[in-house]
């Protein structure tokens, strides 16, 4: 009887998950059947049409084709690589460092610190933007060296930014490394810095991942930091494309395939690293 | 392809540069007797990040709850004047809305999201385990969309045209086929229902978030508590209220005040859909609009501190949380 009912149950939720997945993929099924449409159609007829009569259809790809020539998408997607690729990989030596300290030397005020960095995963962006702003100009001011206005400002604030939840993750991975490893290597007289690079860095890979994954995403997502220290010289994908909501005269499909080369990127992320993602955010993924 | 260049470059030289920087402060501190040594070695660690943490986090946010006290003249020079920054705030038409905006969005959207996403965690849970991890993909895969493209998703939802153009919002043609005429939903202020439609798209791309965490929860339930519910005769409903939530409740706790966090800091939905017109305004968008358009630098930081303050006891708990989790293991 225990068995029917499981079976009953699950015949159920299979059901009612049919239903949500439905609704939930929805939006983003409209999204993408749109951008594939001629522009005459997709301006007068909702998406949902092509479904009911495929074959009355122009399918076309010249959306695309206008987006990354006449939109400068494809330059923007160039912007969105260069501020994602070095704004997640240069924090990972720093915030591994840092973890190894927290997780195996004992100094004094290490509960403190590591307390302030809980707490500063929490806070606002913000509240940091104005001062890092100025303080940007202001060098330039005194040494000629353009800061604000170029990759290498968001880099900075991303990568700042980014240190407590990478601590933290990396941390929580290196607190299960069993401490009998680390002694063993110390009475071999193994320094901390070769511990670190032999031992430690190596056992982390997962973790690091993981964290890559999820600060890959972030950056590639992100507006704010991206428009307040690129801006429009250089716009990222997400800049170009609330500019383009902007504007109508595109029309409905060129914006569909806008965003559409924008989501090509974190939903290849997704699909083929999508266990380090989850893991990443079982680890304490709390932005 | 230049740009991609430099940044690869970068990258390269980055770690290069840093790894260096750590070599040369190990040998520098090997050089000194044990004692100090033992002393010094941790901050070589920590240290960098602590410095990079106090000059773009600590510093400057301190720097703009100073702000927020100031007025700024046109030459940057700064001078005191108390609480009026504030003041300017309150008196703003749109500040009593802003505020209602806010406190909807931490009462909506945190509960809908755990609720839903833990409906669905228990649902998944129940079916075989391949159907189980294509449902998962698809209600997870939102969380890997930006709030921009969100937007645009979500604005083919909610289009409209006047009556008897062609629609191509979802919304519409659906409510025109129930008999109403076309609606500009985002102008629909009675009972704040255009913040609502916005907050659709935040449960929309935190639910799977909340899921893929209370699914994990779920599974790590005991098999034998659930065993001996059955036989003591309780039904499904039971067994989950009695047994499955009470100890799943931590995690969804945690779940909760992350999103809570996501919906008080909403910035990206609000800029993109509406602008913050038609009283959809909230703090962050406030700040964005009075900065970085209106160049109030004044009333911006006003709005700022306001945000800060309003995560600080969640801050506060997040650590004592986080010492009680360290006391226990």
């Amino acid at each position: 009887m225990n068995v029917t009912r499981q079976k009953k149950q699950g015949r159920g939720s299979f059901i009612v998950l049919i239903v949500l997945s439905a609704l939930w993929l929805l939006p983003t099924v409209g999204l993408f059947i749109t951008s594939l449409r001629a522009k005459g159609e997709a301006q007068t007829t909702g998406w949902w049409d092509v479904i009911f009569n495929p074959f009355s259809q122009n399918w076309d790809l010249s959306s695309y084709i206008t987006v990354l020539t006449e939109n400068k998408l494809a330059t923007s997607f160039i912007s969105s690589m260069a501020v994602t690729i070095p704004a997640t990989i240069l924090p990972l030596l720093f915030a591994a460092y840092a973890a190894f300290g927290f997780t195996f030397l004992s100094f004094r005020g290490r509960e403190f610190f590591f307390s302030v960095i809980i707490g500063l995963l929490v806070v606002p962006l913000q509240g940091a933007l104005v001062p890092v702003l100025k303080m940007f100009i202001s060098i330039t001011d005194k040494t000629g060296i353009e800061i604000s206005g170029q990759y290498a400002a968001a880099w900075f604030v991303h990568s700042a930014f980014a240190m407590p939840l990478a601590i933290y993750i990396l941390r929580n991975y290196m607190m299960t490394i069993p401490n009998t490893l680390i002694e063993a290597a110390r009475m071999d007289g193994a320094s901390n810095f070769t511990i670190f690079w032999r031992l430690v860095l190596p056992i982390s890979v997962p973790a690091l991942a993981s964290f890559a994954i999820f600060q890959f995403l972030w950056v590639w997502n992100d507006y704010l930091i991206a428009f307040v220290f690129v801006g429009n010289e250089r716009p990222v994908l997400t800049y170009t494309l609330l500019a383009m909501l902007g504007q109508y005269g595109e029309g409905w499909q060129a914006v569909a395939a806008g965003s559409f080369v924008s989501l090509s990127v974190p939903l290849l992320v997704f699909f083929t690293l999508q266990r380090y993602f989850v893991r990443g955010l079982t680890a304490g993924a709390v932005k | 392809m230049k740009d991609l260049l430099t940044a690869l470059t970068a990258v390269v030289a980055g770690i290069a540069i840093t790894a260096f920087v750590y070599w040369l402060m190990n040998k520098i501190v090997h050089l000194f007797p044990e004692t100090i040594k033992k002393k010094v070695e941790p901050f070589i660690f920590i240290g960098p990040v602590l410095f990079l943490i106090g000059l773009f986090i600590v510093v400057p946010t301190i720097q703009s709850i100073r702000l927020s006290f100031m007025e700024e003249a046109i030459d940057g020079s700064t001078t005191f004047i108390g609480l009026q920054n504030f003041r300017d705030l309150f008196a703003e038409d749109y500040f009593p809305n802003m505020v209602v905006n806010n406190l909807m969005w931490i009462a909506i959207v945190p509960i809908l999201t755990v609720s839903i996403g833990l409906a669905i965690a228990q649902f998944a849970n129940n079916v075989g385990s391949r159907a189980e991890k294509i449902f998962k993909s698809i209600f997870f895969m939102p969380m890997t969309i930006s709030f921009v493209s969100a937007a645009v998703i979500w604005r083919y939802i909610y289009a409209y045209a006047p009556e008897g153009q062609d629609q191509v919002g979802l919304l519409n043609t659906l409510w025109m086929k129930l008999g109403g005429n076309p609606q500009a939903w985002f102008q629909i202020e009675a009972f704040r229902f255009n913040n609502l439609l916005l907050m659709v798209i935040l449960i929309w791309l935190s639910a799977g978030y909340a899921m893929v965490l209370l699914s994990a929860a779920i599974k790590s339930v005991p098999e034998d508590t659930l065993e001996a519910g059955r036989v003591d005769g309780a039904n499904t409903g039971q067994i989950f209220f009695k047994i499955v939530l009470p100890q799943i409740w931590p995690t969804a706790i945690a779940v909760f005040i992350t999103v809570l966090i996501g919906a008080m800091k909403v910035f990206d939905i609000v800029l993109a859909m509406t602008g913050g017109n038609y009283n959809t305004t909230v703090l962050a968008q406030t700040f964005y609009l009075e900065y970085f358009i209106y160049g109030n630098t004044g009333k911006a930081m006003a709005a700022v501190v306001i945000l800060i303050l309003a995560i600080v006891p969640v801050m506060f708990y997040q650590v004592r949380h986080y010492r009680k989790f360290e006391a226990a293991r």
